[in-house]
């Protein structure tokens, strides 16, 4: 029992005061020791080395002065700095270019000064977990729920009997039912330690099916050595049960995983479904129209650096835009002189890739650039303590289902789509009927790399913005489009899907070098089989080609 | 339109005519060759590695140059294609007739280009960490080696953390693949159980961590204090830091500690979610010096822009540029036989505040550093090596490599001799 010895009652007394100078409205005068303790503790803290800073933290927390919690949370968030000419400590916020300082003792503002005149009060990891502990500490008390629970978990990997009896006043108290859980949790696992054998099975009975991962070291720590017959039986079975109950989950997660990367590789492939599926053009580069989207995405970052949600979802009409601009001019340009010449289109579209990187380079830099995550897409969805949806992959695998419905409706529904898929099925009936077929084949294109670049406002998110972007997607592109059906956008959605699935399976065995490799040997043995992949086309066209 | 034609063909005619008295010139000045890739794959890190060096040829030359003559750069860019590599630094060997080339980061290129650099005796700087197991009487390997990189970083996990488990996760090519094999021999050699030790490789430009961060997750929550040891190179860096993130590993719960993660690369990063993870180098940006701070201006100063950071390959560079310089004004001549003669024992500052010899192994000794990434995407120091550390060519901790040495100077002037049997493995 480290934690909730003289330091915690200690705490709650600064609590309280804090808490009193909250309901008075009043500072009160600090008793004059602690004073003099904590100017101390700020003292050692400007000129320690990192261990006497952590003595500094222990001393300001065992003061009860109403001061420290401001300044080791400060210190945690890389708030506080000394001044270099008089080695004062203070705290900063920014302003502009300029930060203005609080004094830590005094707390009087001192004005604005320029940050160089200014040195940090450096941690290092060790430090930061400490100052993480004692606030934890302070944020059992907390009347934030949210708050409590992170402390009670920070809690359960140094629980001890003597532990139990402070967690049982805590439960008496405690009102919210998940924090109330943590800590019935964080009790039995005490107990666990206890000596008395009837104590320990009730301890067991109450963990059973616990997912928390402390619960399951303790567990395994129990069996080790245990000597009681009983409680071992018991032991084994609960933690048989946690066992199998994880092994679920795991198979829930790795299903999610794949799930997840089929999505990306959906987005990937979709419009090159189109391009190369609908109008046959082995487009190269595809992964560079990627590219452009994520670069636009950047560029609309820079440009509303204060609103970085709204720039991403601005960003996706807006790459769509570009990238499908840029898809048209490809093919009015080059593609159109080379219908039927597919060796020639796919030497020609591969230098344009080469051009589009180049001048990406050129433009912005050979160096990745930095695209933010919104706050919303970031963190992960804790469904229980085993397993969690990481929110960005959830938000991009819905996005990219919504992406399949829209661009299916929109050929399924809309007289462009009619025109299109009367196109594909046969180019010289369709222009019998009066469809312009070029005007056709230069929106279809549009289309496709307008698709593309929204995959890239997609994959801004997930992986670096950078010239080789679009290079480590087209192969995977090429796969999925290959191996769902060319010209069948269900056969991508499929495809897609079933590949990420099947990668997540294999990684775990085989490692993630292997299991790309296993992963095309299968489709090039898939594709000897059915040259036609998944889904063939139906009719003509499918007779044709 | 006639008007604009006739600039053209002027224009044609003029730069024709500087070519033709670029090479009129060429006879008095020493030629300096710098072979970093400035297109394909590894441009992002090369590109940065060829201004310094045209940087510290500009400042030398405003020095007054070298023995009485001013130095000319030639560049050439090998496109990160490795075969290329080889063809244009014999290029500039045998066409250009350069006194010495900087130049290489991967491995791979090193490796392509050494049987040229040895087939034409000339001299070849190499600025970037690697893997060790090589020494050559061609090349000085400014970057660390294993012994000045990983195993200081591993000591200071173990003695500094209390880590008790680890992960050695990197990208799957060579340097990642030795540097892991000496780390988990070391490890073991400490004591460290077998199952304690996660080892995971990832193909280049990895993008999708999700079940090998998870992995991670499940092996660090065992009640044992577990950090990631990260050979992860380059591009692949990203992804994984922004899935530990989401998936809530925090420095405090799982350290990283990264060998290829430098200031540039962060750069390219939103640093939020990596504050605290580690990094080991010879060189930080942070390092408070006057003649970092010297170097920093005058870097900025160059790149005309002061948004730009320093790291630990232009350091490097820096030092074997330096030494170069004085070794060809002891030797009072470029001939790289004499220069190679001349280079061991010169010792010149570093960056942070010290002196770097070069050691009779053609490697050099240096301080480690451990830095904490801050959130402005700087280092912090957190920790360092009493003193310098010798680069070590051949590791102690491969049963292969423990009994080799390599000393260039005569009589014994080999790169991997065998103190047990007393033989010469290499040709001498």
């Amino acid at each position: 029992m480290i934690l909730l010895s003289s330091r915690w009652r200690s705490c709650l007394l600064c609590f309280l005061t804090i808490m009193s100078l909250v309901s008075f409205g009043v500072a009160p005068c600090p008793a004059s020791e602690d004073t003099t303790l904590f100017e101390q503790g700020a003292h050692q803290l400007v000129h320690g080395n990192f261990r006497q800073k952590e003595a500094a933290i222990a001393k300001i927390n065992a003061t009860n002065d109403p001061r420290a919690e401001k300044l080791l949370r400060a210190l945690l968030g890389g708030k506080l700095y000394r001044v270099k000419k008089d080695n004062n400590l203070v705290y900063i916020t920014k302003k502009g270019s300029r930060v203005s300082i609080t004094d830590v003792l005094s707390g009087k503002e001192l004005g604005t000064v320029k940050k160089r005149t200014l040195k940090k009060i450096t941690i290092n990891n060790k430090l930061r977990s400490k100052l993480r502990e004692e606030l934890a500490l302070l944020a059992l008390r907390s009347p934030d729920p949210d708050k409590r629970l992170a402390a009670v978990n920070k809690l359960m990997s140094s629980l001890s009997p003597e532990s139990a009896k402070i967690l049982e006043k805590l439960i008496t108290t405690e009102t919210n039912s998940k924090v109330r859980q943590g800590l019935l949790t964080a009790r039995a696992i005490a107990n666990l330690r206890d000596t008395d054998d009837a104590k320990r099975l009730q301890a067991l009975t109450e963990l059973q099916g616990n997912l928390n991962p402390a619960v399951k070291n303790e567990l395994t720590r129990l069996l080790g050595e245990e000597k009681n017959k009983d409680v071992r039986q018991k032991a084994e079975a609960v933690l048989s049960s946690i066992e199998s109950k994880i092994a679920f989950y795991g198979l829930v997660e790795k299903i999610f995983f794949g799930l997840s990367l089929g999505s990306v590789l959906v987005l990937a492939a979709i419009g090159l479904a189109i391009t190369f599926g609908v109008i046959g053009v082995i487009n190269m580069a595809h992964g560079e129209l990627i590219m452009l989207g994520a670069y636009t995405t950047y560029v609309i970052q820079q440009l509303m650096p204060n609103s970085i949600g709204l720039a991403l979802l601005l960003a996706i009409p807006a790459a769509f835009v570009i990238s499908g601009l840029a898809g048209i001019l490809i093919e009015r340009t080059v593609i159109r002189f080379l219908y039927g010449r597919p060796l020639e289109t796919l030497l020609a579209t591969f230098g344009i890739s080469l051009i589009l990187q180049q001048s990406v380079r050129t433009i912005f830099s050979p160096l990745n650039r930095s695209v933010a995550t919104p706050a919303w897409m970031s963190g992960s969805l804790q469904l229980n303590p085993v397993l969690s949806l990481t929110i960005n992959r959830l938000t991009i695998l819905v996005f990219a289902l919504l992406v399949f419905a829209g661009l299916y409706m929109l050929l399924k529904k809309s007289s462009l789509g009619l025109q299109v898929r009367a196109v594909a099925q046969n180019r010289s009936m369709a222009r019998a009927m009066g469809i312009r077929a070029a005007k056709v084949d230069a929106l279809t294109f549009g289309l496709g790399s307008g698709i593309a670049g929204i995959a890239g406002v997609a994959l801004s998110q997930l992986t670096n913005v950078g010239p080789n972007l679009g290079q480590s997607y087209i192969i995977d592109s090429f796969m999925v489009v290959v191996f769902g059906g060319v010209g069948n956008l269900w056969g991508t959605l499929v495809g897609g899907l079933t590949l990420g699935v099947a990668n997540k399976f294999l990684e775990p065995w085989t490692g993630a070098v292997l299991a790309k490799i296993l992963i095309l040997v299968f489709i090039i043995l898939f594709i000897q089989k059915r040259p036609q992949g998944l889904f063939p086309q139906k009719g003509r066209a499918g007779a044709a080609s | 339109m006639r008007g604009k034609f006739t600039y053209l063909v002027l224009a044609v005619i003029m730069a024709a005519g500087s070519l033709t008295a670029g090479h009129a010139l060429a006879g008095e000045t020493i030629k300096v060759g710098i072979l970093h890739s400035l297109s394909g794959t590894m441009a992002i890190s090369e590109t940065t590695l060829k201004d310094t060096m045209l940087m510290l040829i500009d400042e030398q030359n405003k020095k007054g140059g070298l023995l009485g003559k001013k130095l000319e750069a030639v560049v050439v860019d090998p496109a990160s294609d490795w075969p290329l590599f080889a063809e244009k630094a014999r290029e500039l060997i045998t066409k250009d007739k350069v006194a010495a080339v900087f130049g290489c980061w991967t491995s791979v290129s090193r490796k392509s280009v050494l049987p040229v650099f040895e087939e034409l005796n000339s001299l070849l700087f190499y600025p970037v960490q690697y893997e060790g197991e090589e020494s050559s009487r061609n090349v000085f390997y400014t970057g660390a080696a294993p012994n000045q990189q990983a195993i200081p970083a591993v000591d200071y996990l173990m003695n500094e953390l209390g880590v008790k488990r680890w992960v050695l996760a990197g990208t799957d090519y060579v340097y990642p693949r030795t540097t892991n094999k000496i780390l988990a021999a070391y490890l073991k050699a400490k004591g460290v159980a077998d199952k304690d030790i996660m080892i995971n490789y990832t193909p280049f430009g990895h993008s999708d961590w999700q079940s090998i961060v998870a992995k991670i997750k499940k092996f660090g929550s065992a009640g044992k204090k577990t950090a990631v040891v990260s050979t992860i190179n380059g591009d692949a860096n990203v992804p994984f830091y922004k899935e530990l993130g989401n998936q809530g590993i925090t420095a405090d719960t799982i350290p990283v500690i990264a060998f290829s993660v430098g200031e540039e690369e962060l750069s390219g990063i939103d640093t939020k979610p990596l504050v605290g993870h580690l990094a080991a180098w010879n060189y930080f940006m942070s390092v408070d010096s006057e003649v970092n701070e010297a170097f920093i201006d005058s870097w900025h100063k160059f790149i005309k822009n002061d948004k730009r950071v320093t790291n630990d390959p232009m350091e490097a560079h820096y030092i074997g540029f330096n030494m170069w310089v004085k070794a060809v004004e002891k030797a009072g001549t470029t001939d790289p036989a004499a220069v190679q003669k001349a280079i061991i024992g010169v010792t010149v500052p570093n960056l942070s505040g010290g002196y770097s010899a070069m050691m009779p192994n053609h490697h050099i000794t240096k301080p480690v550093l451990i830095g904490e990434i801050q959130d402005d995407g700087q280092f912090e120091v957190v920790w360092q090596t009493p003193g310098l550390v010798a680069g070590d060519a051949w590791s102690d901790y491969l049963p292969g490599s423990k009994d080799l040495i390599s000393d260039w100077r005569t009589p014994l002037a080999c790169g991997n001799f065998n103190v047990k049997t007393g033989k010469c493995s290499g040709k001498k």
